[in-house]
């Protein structure tokens, strides 16, 4: 295997930075491969290629968080149409109406303050 | 498991050790001691004899070396697997492995944590996850109500079923002295605590308590020398499908589907034979979880299984008749603890909550975010 010069995860931040949800694709496997990673975990091949994804997906389990101190807020896991899930949250909407099956789409979420950026998720139809 | 025998090594000691909120100034490895040395005093074997050692915490870097030297022992055999709430049920396999290959003859395994006088971010601290971190989990509650919301979602289980499997734990408890909980509580004080992470309240999640505990295990042949009845080891299955929860392929199966699978297997039993089920219940959803997945009912059906008191006290099938991690303990990693009262249960030692004609037990450990499962059957001589 050649030297890595660029993190799986440097190069998913990279992405994000340019506004794009990117995952890996596994041409052995036939698969997306999410989260990023050094190998296909479906195949062991190390022949993994980069593609952004349309960030369109459906809420595939949600969860509302009550911290001790602070308002609650949702906690989901979105299934993306490339066939990949991750954790985000649903927002614009109120962290209890975040309903299973809900079709939403990515946007980028720059926190600032030296912290990487991540991908949150809106409601592509409002209720 | 493939390369183990049925019944060719068993339990035959165990202890608590000191519960709930310990002495301050206590370590997780004064507890695994503690535990040591009330499971041999239990079978009446010495520290002399302990030769495979076998040990987790969150809460020391390499534990085995720090019970080996409070022991003072060098054992032949060491083995620190940790793989959450479950690593006890994976040493029962690895231990009965290690005395079939003859690597020891007396092995103990043991747990300890301090996590309620410490505080539950230091005593477990979590690694930093760039895909996960950020949107704040409470884990691992978070994780678990996931789960919760997809079974829901997919089976119409409800909150008042999640409910059931708390109320069900602390009727249990109330029959164990040993246990943490002792006020009754009802299917509405459950659904009006204080919520963690919908759709789990407080009181679906289990306790955060100090203890540990220890088993001793030795050869079949060993084992019928000793004082008390041994508990044969029947069948061992374990499976692992993910690390994180954004990795598990299907928030409604667990791999207990699998370990469950391999133990009956080895034990040539199905859930039909098992009289006694110990289930690791961290949150109410997994109680429900390990019901289907184990084969005590289909899969969607776990809710309706677990109403109106069918694994409380009285009903069709006791589960977690210590009170379980729900209402009894939960220092942590809870899996010693379902071996503890399984030993209890099949050698007919439980008091109050004794289940009668008991001869199989099912201890199913549960380790991570539903990550790790290990299920362990354990049989009376009579079993054999």
């Amino acid at each position: 295997m050649e030297r890595i010069e660029l993190s799986p995860l440097a190069i998913y931040e990279r992405h994000l930075e340019a506004g794009e949800l990117a995952y890996q694709w596994s041409a052995e496997a036939q698969k997306a491969v999410f989260t990023p990673r050094l190998l296909c975990p479906f195949s062991g091949s190390t022949r993994l290629e980069w593609r952004v994804a349309s960030g369109l997906g459906r809420v595939y389990a949600t969860t509302v968080v009550h911290p001790r101190e602070g308002e609650p807020y949702n906690v989901a896991l979105i299934d993306c149409e490339e066939g990949f899930r991750l954790m985000s949250r649903v927002e614009e909407i109120p962290p209890e109406e975040v309903r299973i099956g809900m079709r939403v789409a990515f946007r980028v979420h720059r926190p600032g303050g030296g912290e990487a950026p991540y991908p949150v998720f809106v409601p592509v139809e409002r209720p | 498991m493939e390369g183990l025998l049925r019944g060719a090594s068993a339990i035959v000691g165990a202890a608590e050790s000191d519960l709930g909120a310990v002495a301050a100034g206590l370590g997780p490895i004064d507890l695994m001691a503690q535990g040591i040395a009330r499971a041999l005093e239990d079978c009446g074997l010495s520290l002399k004899e302990v030769d495979g050692l076998f040990c987790a915490t969150t809460q020391a870097r390499t534990s085995g070396l720090s019970l080996a030297e409070t022991l003072g022992i060098s054992p032949a055999f060491i083995d620190t697997t940790i793989l959450g709430g479950s690593s006890f049920e994976f040493h029962v396999a690895h231990a009965a492995a290690a005395l079939r290959a003859g690597l020891c003859t007396t092995a103990v395994i043991a747990y300890g944590s301090t996590q309620k006088t410490l505080g539950r971010r230091q005593a477990s601290v979590r690694e930093w996850n760039p895909y996960e971190s950020p949107f704040r989990p409470f884990l691992p509650a978070s994780a678990y109500a996931l789960a919760a919301s997809r079974h829901m979602y997919e089976f119409g289980t409800t909150r008042e079923q999640l409910a059931a499997v708390a109320v069900a734990a602390r009727e249990w408890a109330l029959l164990n002295p040993a246990a943490w909980e002792k006020k009754p509580l009802s299917i509405e004080g459950v659904l009006s605590s204080p919520m963690v992470s919908h759709p789990l309240t407080v009181r679906d999640c289990c306790l955060v308590s100090d203890g540990g505990g220890a088993i001793v295990m030795t050869r079949a042949e060993e084992a019928r020398s000793l004082e008390k009845p041994p508990v044969y080891v029947l069948g061992c299955g374990a499976a692992i499908t993910h690390a994180t929860i954004s990795n598990m392929p299907d928030l409604t199966v667990s791999g207990a589907r699998a370990s469950g699978e391999a133990a009956y297997k080895m034990a040539g039993l199905g859930p039909g034979a098992i009289d006694l089920a110990l289930l690791y219940d961290a949150f109410t959803i997994n109680t429900i979880l390990f019901l289907e997945d184990l084969g005590f009912c289909k899969k969607g059906e776990g809710g309706a299984f677990v109403e109106e008191g069918r694994i409380a006290p009285g009903g069709v099938l006791p589960v977690n008749t210590n009170g379980g991690g729900l209402s009894y303990c939960h220092p942590g990693m809870y899996g010693i603890f379902l071996l503890i009262e399984a030993v209890r249960q099949l050698r007919g030692q439980a008091g109050a909550r004794q289940v009668e004609g008991c001869e199989v037990a099912l201890a199913h450990g549960n380790g991570g975010v539903l990550s790790s499962q290990a299920t362990v059957i354990l049989g009376t001589a009579a079993t054999l």
